[in-house]
Order: C-alpha cells, then sequence, then structure tokens
C-alpha cells in the first residue's frame, strides 16, 4: 500500500457565518484501501474538526452518508478513493436538497412524501394474529427489489424533475409504494394509486432514469415508477367502466 | 410552539424504541409519543444486523429448547423467568412482524423459513436473506407512519434525564440542525439507545452507538447490570470491523486456518462452527497465538470458506455477505476465503431493568441492547437481540402505556425549566466555551478505545484490569480539557462527538470496574487469572453505580427457576 497524498475539494456551507457556499481543500495520506468516508473522517479527525457530514454504519447500509463526489451522488462509505480520484476528489452536499451545513442536507421532505405513500400493510380484516400470512417465494421475489431502498436519497440528487419541481413524489417514496402494492399481505394499492396519480405523483416523471443508474442497492426506481403509470392507467380504466371497484 | 409534554417519550428509533412506540400507540388511542433519535430512525444500528431472529415456530422445537439453548449459552447468568416469558413471545413477535410485511424468507409451502445459528439447537433462526436488520427497521419504522400520536424528534441529541421528585420526567435535548436546548417532558421515559460498542476500537458497530442511554441512567442514579459482559464476533473483516453474519456458518461455512484445517475440532468438536460467539473468538485468538493464522496488511486473521456452498446459496441466502467481501475486500466469497478476526460486536450488559424495562428510577424505562433484564447472561446466543428488541419493546411500550395512564398530570414545568437551563449552561456555556488546545476529542477517544482494546478485552487479568481502570480514571479527569473548534450551534458534530465521548467514558469505567471485579471466567468474561467458573461467589448480576470517584460495585443474585447451574457442555 504506498502512501500519497490526495486533495479532497470539499464544499463548505456554515449559516451562522453567513455567506454562500465555498470550496476548501485539505490535503490528506492516501492508501489504496480508502474510501470517500474514510478522507473526511481523517479530515475531521486530524486537520479540521468544524467539517460536517453525517455517517454511521460504513457498510452501505444506513444511508446516512450520501454526498455528491466528482458531481456524482455517491455513498461515500462504498466509494473508493482510487475509482474517483483524477487528481482531486471534489464532495458536495447532495444536489436539489436545502442545505443545513457543510454535507448535511435536510430529509424532512422526503419522510412526508413516504408517509402519503402508506408506506405499510393495509387490510381491513387482520384475521388470527397468532398465524403467519402464506406467502410463497415467488410472491416475496414480486416485491423484493423495491424493498430494498435504504432511503439514501442518491436518487432525489440525481433526479432532474425532483431538482425543478420539489412536490414531485420522487423515485425512492414510489418504489416503496409499489413495493407494498406488490405484496399480497395487502390491500392498500387503491389509496396509493390514488395518490401517486395526483399533480404531484408519477406523472412528473419524464423517465430520465438517473435515479437507477445512482441507485446503491438496484432497486430500480426508474421501472417502478413505469409500472405504476401502468398501473395508475389501469386503475383509471376501470373506475371508468366499473365503477367503484377497487385496484388489487 | 412544538409540542414539548407527551405521555410517554422515547429515546431511540431503532427495532427496539420503535416497536415500544408502537406498543404504547397500540395499547391506548389517547396516548401521545415523543420518539427521539439522534439520527433520522431509518438511520438506526438495528439496519446493520444480519443473520436473523430467533422463535419458536415448528413441532420439532419447544419454549423449553429455545430457554435452555439460552440459557446455557449465557453460562447460568441469565435470569431464567426473564428468558421463559422471553421464548414464549418471539413467536407472536415475528408474526405480528409479518403481518407488518417484514420480508421473510419463505419455504416452498410458503412458511416462514428458519436457519440454523450458533448455540441453537435446532433451526431456529427466522431470516429474510442476510439484510434482518435492515427488513426489521424500515418495517418498523414504516409502520409507525400509521400513527400520528407517534411525533418524531429526528435528530434531536438527548444530553440528560429531567427528574423531578424522584421520578423521570423526560429528557433535555439537543435539537442539532436548530442549535438549541429543549425540555421534552414525559410521564414515562423509555431508554432504547442501543449499545456502546464504539467505545473499544475494533467493532463491528456504527459510529453513533456510544452507550448514550446507559449513560443517561447511570447519571441518574440507576445502576448498570453486567457490563463486563461483552461479546466479540468472531467473524469481522479485518481494518474495517465490518460484520460477516453467523449466518454464513448457520448455511455451512467452515472456519479454517493457514494449514486449511477447520481447527474448531480441536476446541468444540460437537459444534464446530455453529459453537456459541463466546467460544468460537477465544478459539480464533488460541490459533492466533498458535502461530497457525494468515497474516495481512491489518494483522492475523483466519480463514471463513463458503466456497462449497456454491453461488446459487451463497446469492439467495447470504448476497450481503458476498456484497460486502466484494466491496470491501475485494474478493469473491464463491471462489476465495474470507479474512476474518473477531471484534466487538453487542455488549449483554446495560442499565439495570425487570422484564417490563422498568428501572430502580420511577417513571424511567430501558429497552434492547440499552438493557440488561437480563436475558443474555455472560453470552448472548445469536439471533436472540433483534427478538429481545420486540419483545421486551412491545412489553415495555405496554408497561408504560399503563403508568403514563394512571398519571393524570403532565409533569409540572419547574423541573423541566430548571434541568433546561442547567444543560443550556452545561453545555453551550461549558463545552461548547473550552478553547481547543492539546486535549482533543478524536484524540482522547481513540486512546481510549485503545486501551478497552488492550486491557478489557477477549482475555482479561488483573494487572491490566488494574491499568485500564487506572487510566480511564485519567481521562475521565482529562475529558475536562478537551476543547472545541467549531463554535457554531446549528449542527455542531464536534460538540455532539464530545458529549458522546462523555458518555463513552462513564461506560468504559462501568465496564472495566466490573470486568475486575468479577473473578471467575463465566460466557464472554474470561479471565486468565480465573479460568474457572465460580458459582459459590459469582452465581450473580455485576451492579455498577455511579460515583463522584470509581464506580461502586455491588452484586444482586440470579433467578434460577428450573435449571440448576452445571457445567457448560457442548
Amino acid at each position: 500500500m504506498a502512501a500519497s497524498d490526495v486533495v479532497f475539494r470539499v464544499k463548505r456551507y456554515r449559516p451562522e457565518s453567513g455567506g454562500r457556499p465555498t470550496f476548501q481543500e485539505y490535503t490528506i495520506p492516501y492508501r489504496n484501501d480508502m474510501v470517500v468516508l474514510d478522507g473526511l473522517n481523517y479530515i475531521k479527525d486530524h486537520i479540521d474538526p468544524t467539517l460536517t457530514f453525517r455517517w454511521s454504519c460504513r457498510m452501505g447500509i444506513c444511508g446516512s452518508c450520501g454526498a455528491d463526489v466528482n458531481g456524482q451522488p455517491r455513498l461515500t462509505c462504498g466509494t473508493y478513493i482510487r475509482d474517483v480520484h483524477k487528481g482531486a476528489v471534489t464532495v458536495e452536499p447532495l444536489s436539489n436538497f436545502p442545505i443545513l451545513k457543510d454535507l448535511v442536507v435536510d430529509f424532512d421532505d422526503f419522510l412526508r412524501k413516504l408517509a402519503s405513500v402508506t408506506p405499510y400493510i393495509v387490510r381491513k380484516d387482520w384475521g388470527d394474529l397468532t398465524k403467519e400470512y402464506v406467502q410463497y417465494p415467488e410472491d416475496v421475489e414480486a416485491y423484493r427489489q423495491q424493498s430494498l431502498c435504504i432511503n439514501c436519497m442518491l436518487c432525489y440528487a440525481a433526479c432532474p424533475v425532483f431538482g425543478s419541481s420539489p412536490e414531485f413524489v420522487g423515485p425512492a417514496a414510489s418504489a416503496l409504494a409499489l413495493r407494498y402494492n406488490r405484496d399480497t399481505r395487502d390491500e392498500g394499492a387503491d389509496a396509493r394509486l390514488a395518490r401517486l396519480n395526483t399533480r404531484t405523483g408519477v406523472w412528473e416523471c419524464t423517465f430520465v432514469g438517473e435515479c437507477s443508474v445512482v441507485c446503491p442497492k438496484d432497486v430500480d426506481p426508474a421501472a417502478a415508477i413505469q409500472t405504476l403509470k401502468f398501473l395508475a392507467t389501469m386503475r383509471h380504466m376501470r373506475r371508468l367502466l366499473m365503477p367503484g371497484s377497487s385496484s388489487r | 410552539m412544538e409540542r414539548t409534554s407527551f405521555d410517554i417519550v422515547v429515546v431511540g428509533g431503532g427495532a427496539a424504541g420503535l416497536r415500544t412506540a408502537i406498543a404504547a400507540a397500540e395499547a391506548d388511542p389517547e396516548l401521545t409519543i415523543a420518539l427521539v433519535s439522534k439520527v433520522y430512525p431509518m438511520r438506526s444500528h438495528t439496519v446493520s444486523a444480519e443473520g436473523g431472529t430467533a422463535a419458536v415456530l415448528r413441532d420439532y422445537d419447544s419454549f423449553e429448547l429455545h430457554a435452555l439453548d439460552t440459557i446455557k449459552g449465557s453460562d447460568f447468568l441469565a435470569d431464567q423467568d426473564a428468558v421463559e416469558f422471553f421464548v414464549a413471545r418471539c413467536p407472536e413477535e415475528i408474526i405480528r412482524l409479518e403481518h407488518w410485511g417484514c420480508p421473510w424468507s419463505r419455504d416452498e409451502d410458503g412458511r416462514v423459513s428458519q436457519r440454523a445459528f450458533g448455540g441453537m439447537s435446532v433451526k431456529r433462526t427466522v431470516y429474510a436473506a442476510d439484510k434482518v436488520g435492515f427488513h426489521i427497521l424500515h418495517t418498523l419504522f414504516q409502520t409507525s407512519m400509521k400513527y400520528d400520536r407517534i411525533h418524531r424528534f429526528d435528530e434531536y441529541f438527548v444530553t440528560s434525564l429531567i427528574v423531578d421528585g424522584g421520578a423521570c420526567a423526560g429528557v433535555v435535548a439537543m435539537n442539532l440542525r436548530g442549535g438549541t436546548m429543549v425540555a421534552i417532558q414525559g410521564k414515562a421515559t423509555i431508554l432504547a439507545t442501543g449499545g456502546c460498542g464504539r467505545v473499544y476500537e475494533f467493532t463491528t458497530n456504527g459510529f453513533i452507538k456510544t452507550g448514550d442511554g446507559m449513560a443517561l441512567a447511570y447519571r441518574a442514579g440507576v445502576p448498570l447490570k453486567d457490563m463486563e459482559m461483552v461479546q466479540f464476533h468472531p467473524t469481522c473483516l479485518p481494518g474495517t470491523g465490518i460484520l460477516i453474519t453467523e449466518a454464513a456458518r448457520g448455511e455451512g461455512g467452515y472456519l479454517v486456518n493457514k494449514d486449511g484445517e477447520r481447527y474448531m475440532q480441536r476446541y468444540l468438536p460437537s459444534k464446530m462452527e455453529l459453537g456459541p460467539r463466546d467460544i468460537l473468538s477465544r478459539a480464533m485468538i488460541q490459533e492466533m497465538k498458535a502461530g497457525r493464522a494468515f497474516e495481512g496488511p491489518y494483522g492475523l486473521y483466519m480463514g471463513l470458506d463458503l466456497r462449497h456452498l456454491g453461488a446459487k446459496k451463497i446469492n439467495e441466502r447470504i448476497p450481503m455477505v458476498r456484497e460486502l467481501v466484494e466491496k470491501y475486500m475485494g474478493l469473491d466469497p464463491i471462489h476465495e476465503l474470507i479474512p476474518v478476526r473477531p471484534g466487538q460486536h453487542y455488549i449483554m450488559g446495560g442499565v439495570s431493568t425487570n422484564g417490563k424495562g422498568e428501572t430502580t428510577l420511577p417513571g424511567l424505562y430501558a429497552v434492547g441492547e440499552t438493557a440488561c433484564v437480563s436475558i443474555n447472561g455472560a453470552n448472548r446466543l445469536g439471533s436472540n437481540s433483534l427478538s429481545e428488541c420486540l419483545v421486551f419493546g412491545a412489553a415495555c411500550g405496554l408497561a408504560a402505556a399503563g403508568f403514563a395512564k394512571k398519571k393524570a398530570s403532565y409533569p409540572r414545568g419547574a423541573a423541566a425549566r430548571e434541568a433546561l437551563k442547567k444543560e443550556e449552561a452545561r453545555v453551550f456555556d461549558g463545552v461548547l466555551g473550552r478553547e481547543r488546545a492539546k486535549e482533543t476529542v478524536a484524540g482522547l477517544r481513540v486512546e481510549m478505545q485503545q486501551l478497552m482494546e488492550r486491557d478489557v478485552g477477549i482475555f482479561r487479568e488483573e494487572s491490566a484490569l488494574a491499568d485500564a481502570c487506572g487510566m480511564l480514571g485519567k481521562m475521565r479527569d482529562r475529558f475536562a480539557a478537551v476543547g472545541l473548534a467549531d463554535k457554531d450551534r446549528v449542527f455542531n458534530t464536534e460538540l455532539t462527538a464530545v458529549l458522546e465521548l462523555d458518555f463513552m467514558l462513564d461506560v468504559a469505567l462501568a465496564i472495566a470496574h466490573s470486568a475486575r471485579n468479577r473473578r471467575e471466567s463465566r460466557g464472554a468474561h474470561s479471565r486468565t487469572d480465573f479460568p474457572q467458573r465460580d458459582d459459590a461467589n459469582y452465581l450473580k448480576h455485576t451492579l455498577a453505580f455511579r460515583t463522584d470517584g470509581p464506580p461502586r460495585i455491588d452484586y444482586v443474585p440470579v433467578t434460577v427457576t428450573k435449571w440448576q447451574p452445571v457445567e457448560r457442555k457442548y
């Protein structure tokens, strides 16, 4: 492991000092098994304790440490410096979100959107509470991909539609809506499709597909949104032809 | 103006905290609940749990057997009444999660699958591939959104409990974004902040696992129980400490030394790789000392061999193992050995509670890894901890709801105002006001972590423990000189790191002193100078009480119902 140096250009924004975001450069010792998060922690612990960012699990599952690295939304714990290092590594807060401080952005808007798609099992009758519902391996497979979303928000940072229309429900919340609609235990599909068929719903999506490109868990929210458009259309047609019926 | 008085205040948004909040919300439609977390709940460390969660669901299994495995695994330090309560309620909690949408892996007949796990004598561990904690956390978090009465305080760091007239009346918390202190008052307060793995240098735990809830209770006069009982997981990736799940062995993986030998045949031939974690971690260290380990850039390691399992099984059952090993080691476990070594993973000890989560302070509860009921005794079996969060979360939520319901009025504001003022002065005028000098948070933290690693690790003995107690006492004093460079109020993560280090030093002192005082070997507590278990003197729980000096250590008996302590043989 050859030791050399790498330059981190990190965007700083400190609301209490006023002013606009600026870049600050740090030179850090580099090993080829370092991820971008290791670089940020080196700066925090050894150079500048004021640098502010979120992190926790450092294994790509908690979703805390997203940032734009050289202009691409990424989990900094899963991005090796060796793969992005072209003279310097530029680290900026995730695009499209309000910046709270340095690399920390505000995700509250997403949590409201997630709540708006009824992200839980809906049933009229829960049946025998002591017995598991039968679900075959292929039933689980039907929603497994969408259930892997870690809410890291990289897809929102990559989405030009969300960037220009912040009310858009967005990729992750849509994928999670589809996750519940595809679950054989759920009866809430109709309400979710109604929500997604609104002005701020899936029709906003112009199928750029960047959300699926940046997703670290292969959730493929772009495909989920296209499926939801189809399901929303089917629901609309059915309601015209068979008033009072509901989607399944 | 944000509401700041609630019936119930839950601190922590992981599996234990969320399960508690939902149970309280379901118990009574009138109750208001605050869920206070220093991170967005879906970032909580439950998310990193991998292998599974235990419950008796099939005819080949029984509560009796789950209880016996747990008690034997605990080296007879578990309270047997608590274990009996626990095993009987695991199935309903697993089914509850199933009804709420948790994507458990299924058998061909549509039933929830179960896999083998260390120390469990039959296939008892329910799983969702190897992302069990992730799925439990997101299922609970999303389900919690059903309840408008669960009012979230996301990214609020609790700095102190409000104690009024000998009872807990809520918390004082720092709103990280606003950079202000707030008092969040509650008739009942539940601590569910997880463990304290970051007290050690090499740990599977996330950065946020700093023992906050343990220190909060400890400072309010509540004892910490069995803190010497620290679990080291045998299979962690060298360098990062990232966990490779026990499910890798549950699905048939081997542990091998540099000669390619399945060395567990020397230590535990009856169980081999599926022995309990304390025994496996010790065996690994012994193999290293015997010169049969591999050597790499991050020191000695052993091999975890999954190659014989084949690509299909690996991809279906333990996909995250492959993902993590490829990403963080640059190796493909389908074709190559996984380098592993033991690392801190869990603490069996915690805030002393009974089976309802009640502590000695009225109105204060603790649950999950923060608490010590104790069902885990001196060594927890893999896949009992998620079940513990669920079972005792539900029990604690119900108990706290009943307690809150009986209290007609909210706590009076005077105590809260006073506590708030005190914390504002302590944190903003005191800690934040200290100028940066020689002592830094990062410097002192790593010294503490390395000390704990060296002196209070897998094998322990008197001189090292005495050294640790002395050094930690000095670090406790040095902490007063830790200064800060960041003087901002908004999202000051240097400030939270200092407050977390303050908590961790308390917890580390409790661990080291509890370990020094237990002059026997039991479960994960392995004293080279006292290698035998000593039931005559130590079949009891350690209690550590905070004082102005070193912790005061006391003992209480272990509850034995029907399993008389015998030698722990597998």
